[in-house]
């Protein structure tokens, strides 16, 4: 299980292979599901140049290993991995990573919707979008 | 101690600010005396203090010590409350 929020770009094919490799070992798993969020550059009828994302230092990686340690009782699964953005991001960049490993693929595919979506609508991250005239925060 | 207040978001800047640390003592409450000493406090009556006794809006969220919580919720001396507003995560 592993939950990181960086402020830094990062490749989410290259961070599955590089978990994948150090924690799992090969023939243990039959399943692996992914998300991989990525950032938009038109939102709401309007062209987005850039995205601040905004979290609540502490909150946001409890709320998040609770999260995983919940999928982890819950589903038939080995592994959970999710990663997630912060500060300014730009059209293109991947925002979050989420994955599971098991050993067929129903749990790994339910745990990881579970994930992402409990993570959408609870996990204390905030949007801030920078259009051409200006910035909104997506959260009214 | 005191107990720390933080918003987040969109409503730290309806708020004008970040953090606030209010000693429990110096809350309205105790002193004028409107309500029983106790040990602690509802998040809706820190909400009420900081705030200048505004209606707590509906859709905003809180926590207490970094989990969520509700209005009712009691605080205790050191701890840390948040409010903030719905989540735009992932």
């Amino acid at each position: 299980m592993k939950v990181e929020i960086t402020s830094k770009i990062f490749n989410p094919w290259e961070e599955l292979q590089t978990y994948e490799k150090t924690l799992i070992a090969q023939g243990k798993y039959g399943a692996v599901a992914t998300f991989v969020g990525t950032m938009r550059d038109y939102n709401e009828g309007d062209i987005v140049q850039a995205m601040f994302l905004e979290h609540y230092p502490g909150m946001t990686e409890k709320y998040l290993q609770t999260l995983s340690e919940t999928a982890l009782q819950r589903w038939d699964i080995f592994e959970t991995l999710i990663i997630h953005r912060i500060g300014e991001i730009k059209p293109g960049e991947t925002i979050v990573l989420v994955a599971t490993w098991a050993g067929h693929r129903v749990p790994a595919f339910e745990a990881c919707r579970f994930l992402i979506d409990e993570l959408k609508s609870r996990a204390p991250f905030w949007k801030q979008e920078t259009l051409s005239n200006g910035v909104r925060w997506l959260d009214q | 101690m005191a107990i720390t207040i933080k918003f987040f978001a969109s409503l730290r800047e309806q708020v004008g600010k970040s953090e606030v640390q209010i000693e429990l003592s110096r809350f309205k409450f105790f002193k004028e005396k409107l309500k029983p000493r106790t040990d602690s406090l509802t998040v809706g009556e820190v909400w009420a203090q900081v705030c200048d006794n505004s209606p707590l809006p509906i859709h905003i969220l809180m926590a207490v010590n970094k989990e969520y919580s509700k209005q009712d919720t009691r605080v205790q001396d050191g701890d840390e409350v948040a409010f903030f507003p719905p989540v735009t995560g992932g």
